[in-house]
Parts: C-alpha cells; structure tokens; sequence
C-alpha cells in the first residue's frame, strides 16, 4: 500500500504517493530523476549517495523517503552556485579529486559540511572525516589534497598546515 | 538491496506506538534512526512486515537535567553528543565515545536509543552505558518500568525488552569530578565495529569503579574482580594475567588471539582512569 510524502527538495515542494519501503536515493533518482546522487553499496557504507537533509548530511540510501516526510532535501544539483561547493569542485577540478567520479557526488556533499563545521583541519583530520566514503580509483590522495586546498582557501584548515606565510 | 515490501505506520504518541508494537508482534519494527534497521531490511537480513516510525514521538526526544542525573531521550542523535549539543553527565566520556564510531552522515542520524534497543554486540553505547550504571527508561503495555544498563542485555540483539516495550531513553547519573575514564577501542578501520573495546570508569575517592568489555561476541562483560583491585590500588599494567583469567571465567570461549585483544584494551582503558 502506497503512502503520501512530501518533501522540500532543492526549494522545490514535492508531494508523491510511494510505497513505504522506496529509500530516499530511489526516491530522488527515480521518481525526481535527480541523478547526481549515486547509489552504490545501498547498505550506508560507501557514502555515495550521501545528501543534506535538514543542512546536515545523511545517507539516502539507508533513510526511508517516508520517514522524513516535511524535511528540506539538498542534493549536489541544489548546490550548484553556492559559493563553498563552488571552491570544493573547482579544487577537485585542480588537485585531482577524481578519476571515474562515481563517489564524487557524496565526496562533496561529505567535504562541504566538513568545511562548515570545522577549523582545525589537517591532513589526517580530514582522512578521519572523510573514511564513510569510499572511492576505488584515486586512492584517495587527490581527494585529501582537494578538500585540504579548499580548506585553506576558506579558512577551515589548522594554521600549522599552511606552508606559505599569509598575507 | 531493496527491502521486502512492508507496511508503515508513524505514531503520534507512546501510547499508540506501545499499542501497535504489542499488536504487531514480532514481525512489527520499531524505526528510530534506521541506521542500522534500514540497511539490515535493504539486505533483507532482518523481517518485517510493519515498521513502526517512532521519530515524531516527542516523548523520546527529551532532554533533561535531573540534577543528580541527565536523561537522554531515546531519540537523541549521536552528533548531539559529539558536538556537546546535550548536557553532560560523562566528565566528557559520552562525547569521546560519539565522535569514534561510524561516519558523520550515519552520526546524523542513528540514535542512542536506537543502538541500544538493537543490541549489536560490537556496538559501542552499550558498554558506554553500563560502565556509566546508566538506567533505562522503557514504556510497555504494563506501563514504565526501569532496567539498569547492565541487566538489559540477555545476549547479542537479545534484550529485556517485552513485547510492545520501547525504551524511552537512558539516564545517565552524574560522575564526580574526582571520577576519571578511559576508552581503548581496536577496529580494523576507522568507523567500523570494535574488534574489541573496554571502558574504565573509576572513582577512587568514592571508591567505586567499573570496567566494561564490548565487543565480547555477547552482552558487554563487567569485570567486577579488575575493579576491586583498581581499587586497592593495583596498577593496571601489572593485571593483566588476572585481567586475562577473569575473561576465561567468562566462559564465552574467547579465541587466544581475541583474549590477547581485549586484555590489551582492558589494560589500556584502565591504565588511562587511573593514572
């Protein structure tokens, strides 16, 4: 049996009847057809498919649509100008932060509420911080290396970490 | 990974939740942060045929200072511990604890009450609260009852929990501020579930300690003999034979290798409240 939902995705208001058991990543993928969310592993272990609800990440994968139902939704489309997220891609761009880019999508939704939260970043904080999501190409050098220089850039990474005085 | 159909349910009220829970039975679940229901229903690990939503239950997501103790609604996100969000009762322990297991987007989400109530074996509220001598708060169709921490779990995912029981939430009495703690979890990577992982919590002022072993293949074990000797005065580092002695009179057949691991965290975590 079909149960109502309605979200608030990217600012737009979505009503839909779905059966209980739809997950939130089959929800915006399926029936919004948003497909920047990835789903990977479907059991909350690979981050893929990781997006903000309320502001903070969660795993759509392993969240029911109905059991959120009211909540505000932002996926990676919904993020597309806003000035963080803007730093964090064009550093994936720079430094290398992907190759396939299959787990990009949850890389930066994961890095982009790191860098809200937090202002003390290093290296190994970051690796801390990032090991829910998983990615199989770049082993991960190049990802720590974007999200650190996008750190820098707005002041969320550790002073001792940055090499060139600051003007 | 598509879970089996099943119906839903989102009651408003305890009442009504304890009401659908007892008339479902077994085959009715009760859905807090899902961050464990939902992937063990996407693998189609765990049966149901009704989850029951219990996060619009208002009464679970209370947070109180009691005084001498902190309630913490079952509802209570993880990251509100990490992030210092509730009151404190732990001299810090509870918020250690939080910011080491999982993932961020899965902290969000998951909740106290429900990491508990599941009682996965390796998973590391449990041992937090009972080496706290936490209470916990359940509602029933008899009514309110309280089961302390260290009686609620009968074995793994096995808990005192009666048919249409729900625990409320959990309520943590205050330590001293001459009480100290320490933490030593082994995992194979950072999130995972504990290969092993002790926590020491001890008083010497007030002459009380507790030390508990998770991820013991079974309900977290107390060691009841390691604390009187903390007590005493013993030095951790010297106790480990004993240590390793008290888990064999567990009889829960540890392998060598697995003895070797938890008497290293027990040692560790102990060796970290007393020094």
């Amino acid at each position: 049996m079909k149960v109502p939902v309605s979200l608030t995705v990217n600012g737009e208001r979505v009503a839909a009847e779905i059966e209980p058991r739809t997950h939130l990543g089959d929800f915006l993928r399926d029936h919004l057809r948003l497909t920047a969310t990835h789903l990977g592993c479907e059991h909350g272990v690979c981050g893929a498919c990781t997006v903000l609800v309320n502001g903070e990440p969660v795993r759509a994968c392993i969240t029911l649509a109905v059991s959120i139902d009211g909540a505000e939704v932002k996926t990676l489309e919904g993020l597309q100008g806003e000035a963080l997220m803007e730093t964090l891609k064009a550093a994936f761009h720079e430094k290398h932060g992907l190759q396939c880019g299959f787990c990009t999508p949850g890389m930066l939704i994961s890095a982009w509420d790191l860098l809200k939260r937090r202002r003390d970043l290093d290296e190994r904080a970051v690796r801390v911080a990032m090991s829910g999501n998983l990615c199989r190409c770049t082993g991960y050098q190049g990802i720590v290396r974007s999200i650190m220089a996008a750190a820098e850039k707005v002041g969320a990474a550790a002073p001792s970490t940055i090499k060139e005085p600051l003007r | 990974m598509k879970p089996a159909p099943f119906s839903y349910v989102r009651p408003a009220s305890l009442e009504e939740a304890v009401r659908v829970l007892a008339a479902g039975g077994g085959a009715a679940r009760p859905l807090a942060g899902g961050q464990s229901l939902v992937p063990m229903l996407n693998l189609r690990l765990a049966p149901a045929e009704q989850v029951v939503d219990l996060t619009r239950i208002e009464a679970l997501r209370r947070v109180e200072d009691r005084g001498t103790s902190v309630f913490y609604g079952a509802l209570t996100p993880h990251a509100a511990f990490e992030d210092g969000k509730v009151p404190d009762a732990s001299n810090g322990l509870m918020r250690h604890v939080a910011e080491r297991f999982a993932f961020r987007a899965v902290r969000n989400r998951g909740t106290i009450g429900g990491a508990i109530a599941l009682a996965d074996p390796a998973a590391d509220w449990l041992p937090t609260v009972i080496a706290l001598g936490a209470r916990l708060h359940v509602a029933g169709p008899e009514g309110e009852r309280i089961i302390p921490a260290e009686e609620f779990v009968l074995g793994p995912y096995f808990t005192a929990l009666g048919e249409g029981e729900i625990l409320v939430g959990v309520e943590v009495p205050k330590l001293a501020a001459s009480a100290r703690w320490g933490y030593s979890k082994v995992t194979t990577k950072v999130g995972e579930y504990a290969e092993s992982m002790a926590i020491a919590v001890v008083d010497r002022a007030r002459r009380s300690a507790r030390i508990v072993l998770g991820a013991a293949d079974g309900a977290p074990i107390v060691l009841a003999d390691l604390a009187a000797r903390l007590l005493d005065g013993a030095r951790p580092e010297d106790l480990a034979a004993a240590i390793r002695a008290e888990l064999v009179a567990s009889e829960r057949d540890f392998a060598p290798a697995k003895l070797v691991m938890h008497t290293t965290t027990i040692v560790r975590a102990a060796r970290d409240a007393v020094s």
